[in-house]
């Protein structure tokens, strides 16, 4: 698409922005996957509506404040990425407009609050935690308060009952000949609310023959931040990981978006010196299931009986880091059959912090994957990321198990039915 | 009050868009050389809230344009300045189904692809396939008398769609056609089929479904020379077979899409792809027919799809072609000239002499069985004047096919694009039959104003519609 965009004065991020605005031929392959066009039908909510609008912001010819409803709810699931022929990276084209218009743009001062609430709790488990045991003790009584969306909706997500705080050692030998040694990315909320997603996946890797260091300095990876158009927030957790890591052959993640996110330093860099040392760690950056299928994987004894599993794409494996495959293979190998259900590329709505900004098209979002869900027939719903998993559960009947990937297997090597 | 206070009390808050960031997404549909602004854009949920609509257009004089999914190649949902869009997306409901009769009756906005699916657990299926199947609805298709790849053997839009409610430009509801496929007296569905939208708006359109074939197989075979492709697929068509398609891409379309979904397409300066479908039997023997022809027609490849997920691939990288140009290039015009399938290599020839005239490169990705090409005209619009070289080239590429005994236009419809080169096609007292029927019905010139039919006087000058 043709444009006016003053590239030479906006640096290194007018030229992402502006390749990926050329980029776009307005054909229109992206609307039937993107999740906000399903629900409102109407362009301005839609991938090419937004490249739109954000190619005649750059311009100078719309203003910022007028376009921002429209790109605040992108979800940024990137399944647009997935669907489009001819190669827009919409991705990086929405994630460095944010960045780029942070500092521009206008939010009221409650709005304010409650976001830099969020990026200076959430990504630090020392501080999350008192706060998640303090939502824990207050649900039951606010539960039937009439309270404003952006508080209720945190409040359904938090589970009834806080698990104990994990330790973590700083290493984990393989089982068997080591065949691997890897960094796990320990993750920010996932650590306070589910912590048995590290541990069934430091035990997965252990039976693969992998040996895993759980670095002590490592921080959160700083995804929240980036998509939320924290920079500076964004590159301080950055540049610690960038330490933390640099002596290891793979560095694991089992949260999509973190994987995802870490794959996106180098957009966070651009132009900077760190941007190389972001490249190399980019590449070494691999989902749990990537690095067994690639590894070779060693299956845990089949189940005892027949399961039916669903998987679900969280969007920050299957669009934004192109992983279907894997996961599929490992749980088939493992002796589950695996169920695909309807609208795969669709969003489930947990989009990271999404269904706490954007509640109502969260919510609908949720239980429209629901419903594609149940209508498998599954035993239990297995995926790659916690915010799924969350979101999931709460819109899915509470008969079907909701579990990680890494959940399920180590519940398979340690002969248990995943059910009961 | 005035038209947009009307308008607005008509419709519930957030269903007319006047603000500006509601409005530029719609200043465009597939064909971005070409940009209006519109007046407003409403979004009707019922089909009695288009009728008031289009009765509020014409009680004001304001001219209106209904649109699907805005994926038309020639401009034909551009909107019309200070005029109203209608978008018709949130009308997505297929109201019946019905397997015995094998009919479905659809609202306009539901997208072609949704008729198959619904179809699907009834061993049936929508024929016409555009490559914007996934994404194009049905009333857009409708008014474009969209084709597909299929149409080779199934024909094109307007046999398919059995009935049709419309609103006239005045405010007129009709009902024209019937569920049967005998009417009595003149077939009025098929003549409001690909009027561009210039006759009022589809409300509810009754499809006939077909049971989905038994058996598919899908060839895919390389050839050195895009003439050596499409000799070949005259030699098919001696050979008395009917393929449900047969289609050609060149080396720059190849490419392309290969780049877009990996398909898993061979290396070559063209590439065939011929699918036999029908009962099992029949589809056996026919294959048999078909690797003898493809042999003897100078392949240097042939590889038959394997199994479902590999005739999907094959279809896929077909089907995503026009957009994946976009990889080659930051512009392009499509064409979509038709030439008497006999003529397709002398066409084919000539397209290849104006790109080198022109110094532009043509990617070519074309309906091989029905004559209907796809010239993908590449150019970079930042670059002076060479929009206006493209244009150029196009239209000698239009004119070619005119002379050739073709047509200047398959299946994407004239639209603004193209609506200079009627005068090639049509003497002036055709041009004179077709507004008078336009006037008829729609005195004032509301509909789609601006499509189709030239101005008097010829050729708009560039800078009128690029605005």
């Amino acid at each position: 698409m043709q444009h006016r965009i003053p590239v030479e004065t906006l640096g290194k991020e007018g030229e992402v922005m502006a390749h990926a605005i050329e980029a776009c031929v307005h054909c229109g392959f992206c609307l039937p996957t993107c999740p906000t066009y399903l629900v409102l039908q109407e362009e301005m909510d839609s991938p090419r509506g937004r490249i739109f609008l954000m190619k005649e912001v750059l311009e100078g010819s719309l203003p910022l404040e007028e376009a921002l409803p429209y790109l605040d709810r992108c979800l940024a699931c990137q399944a647009c990425v997935t669907a489009c022929p001819s190669g827009v990276p919409y991705g990086e084209l929405i994630a460095t407009f944010r960045l780029h218009t942070e500092k521009e743009r206008h939010r009221y001062p409650l709005e304010r609050v409650y976001r830099l609430g969020l990026l200076r709790t959430l990504p630090y488990p020392e501080r999350f935690r008192p706060l998640a045991e303090l939502g824990v003790r207050l649900k039951p009584l606010l539960k039937p308060l009439p309270l404003p969306k952006p508080l209720k909706a945190p409040l359904a997500l938090l589970p009834d009952r806080l698990p104990e705080k994990e330790t973590y050692q700083e290493v984990y030998p393989a089982k068997g000949e080591r065949r691997a040694r890897v960094g796990i990315l320990l993750g920010c909320a996932q650590q306070v609310l589910r912590p048995s997603i590290n541990r069934a996946t430091i035990r997965v890797l252990q039976e693969n023959g992998v040996e895993v260091v759980a670095a002590k300095e490592q921080v959160c990876c700083g995804a929240l931040n980036l998509h939320a158009g924290d920079k500076e927030g964004a590159k301080r957790l950055a540049r610690q990981n960038l330490q933390v890591f640099r002596d290891v052959d793979f560095v694991v993640t089992n949260a999509a978006g973190c994987g995802s996110g870490m794959k996106e330093y180098p957009l966070l860099f651009l132009g900077e010196p760190e941007e190389e040392e972001a490249k190399a760690l980019a590449a070494k950056v691999k989902d749990l299931t990537v690095l067994l299928d690639e590894l070779g994987f060693l299956p845990p004894p089949p189940p005892k009986r027949p399961l039916r599993v669903a998987y679900h794409d969280a969007c920050h494996l299957a669009h934004a880091q192109g992983v279907r495959e894997p996961p599929r293979r490992l749980l088939k190998a493992a002796g589950v059959e695996v169920l695909e259900p309807r609208e795969w590329e669709i969003c489930c709505g947990s989009a990271g912090t999404y269904n706490l900004f954007q509640p109502e098209i969260a919510e609908a979002l949720g239980r429209r994957k629901a419903e594609n869900l149940k209508a498998t027939e599954p035993d239990l719903v297995v995926t790659g990321n916690i915010g799924c998993l969350t979101q999931i559960r709460a819109y899915l009947d509470q008969g079907i198990p909701v579990l990680h990937t890494a959940e399920l297997l180590e519940l398979l090597y340690d002969g248990k039915d995943p059910v009961d | 009050m005035g038209f947009l206070e009307e308008l607005k009390a008509l419709f519930p808050p957030g269903r007319v868009l006047t603000r500006e960031a509601e409005l530029a997404p719609y200043e465009s549909d597939a064909l971005t050389a070409y940009r209006k602004r519109p007046l407003a854009v409403v979004l009707p949920e019922r089909k009695e809230e288009v009728v008031e609509a289009v009765r509020l257009c014409h009680r004001y004089g304001v001219p209106f344009v209904a649109r699907g999914s805005g994926t038309s190649l020639s401009g034909g949902s551009l909107p019309v300045e200070g005029g109203l869009v209608i978008a018709l997306n949130r009308m997505n409901r297929i109201l019946r189904l019905d397997p015995k009769a094998r009919i479905a009756v659809v609202e306009p906005g539901v997208v072609n692809l949704e008729v198959s699916r619904a179809a699907a657990p009834y061993g049936l299926y929508y024929a016409p396939d555009p490559s914007s199947q996934p994404i194009s609805t049905i009333g857009g298709n409708v008014a474009f008398n969209s084709g597909g790849a299929h149409c080779l053997k199934y024909g094109m839009t307007a046999g398919h769609v059995l009935a049709l409610e419309a609103v006239t430009p005045e405010g007129e509801v009709v009902r024209l056609g019937g569920e049967g496929l005998e009417g009595v007296g003149p077939d009025l569905a098929g003549f409001f089929v690909g009027t561009e939208g210039l006759l009022g708006v589809a409300l509810e359109i009754t499809l006939r479904l077909l049971p989905k074939p038994e058996a598919y197989h899908t060839l895919l075979a390389a050839y050195g020379s895009l003439e050596a492709a499409g000799n070949a697929v005259s030699q098919v068509i001696r050979s008395r077979l009917l393929p449900g398609a047969m289609e050609i891409m060149d080396r720059l379309a190849i490419e392309a899409a290969e780049a877009a979904v990996k398909a898993g397409y061979p290396q070559a300066e063209a590439l065939l792809i011929v699918e036999l479908e029908g009962p099992k039997e029949e589809v056996e023997e026919e294959a048999k027919l078909l690797a003898q022809v493809i042999q003897e027609s100078g392949a240097t490849e042939v590889r038959i799809a394997q199994s479902e997920a590999e005739r999907q691939a094959i279809w896929k990288g077909r089907k995503a072609a026009f957009s994946a140009v976009g990889r080659l290039s930051p512009d392009y015009i499509v064409q979509d000239g038709v030439v008497p399938r006999s003529r397709l290599g002398e066409a084919l020839k000539e397209i290849g002499r104006l790109s080198q005239e022109y110094g532009l490169r043509v990617a070519n990705v074309f309906h091989a069985g029905d004559g209907n090409l796809h010239p993908l005209v590449l150019y970079d619009g930042k670059k002076p004047g060479e929009l206006e070289r493209a244009e150029e080239l196009a239209g000698e590429i239009l004119k070619l096919c005119v002379r050739l005994g073709g047509s200047l236009t398959g299946e994407h419809g004239i639209g603004v694009e193209k609506k200079g080169y009627m005068p090639e096609m049509f003497a002036t007292e055709d041009l004179l039959a077709m507004e008078r029927v336009k006037e008829a019905l729609d005195p004032k010139g509301l509909a789609n104003r601006g499509k189709v039919l030239p101005e008097p006087g010829g050729r708009p000058g560039l800078e009128e519609v690029h605005g």
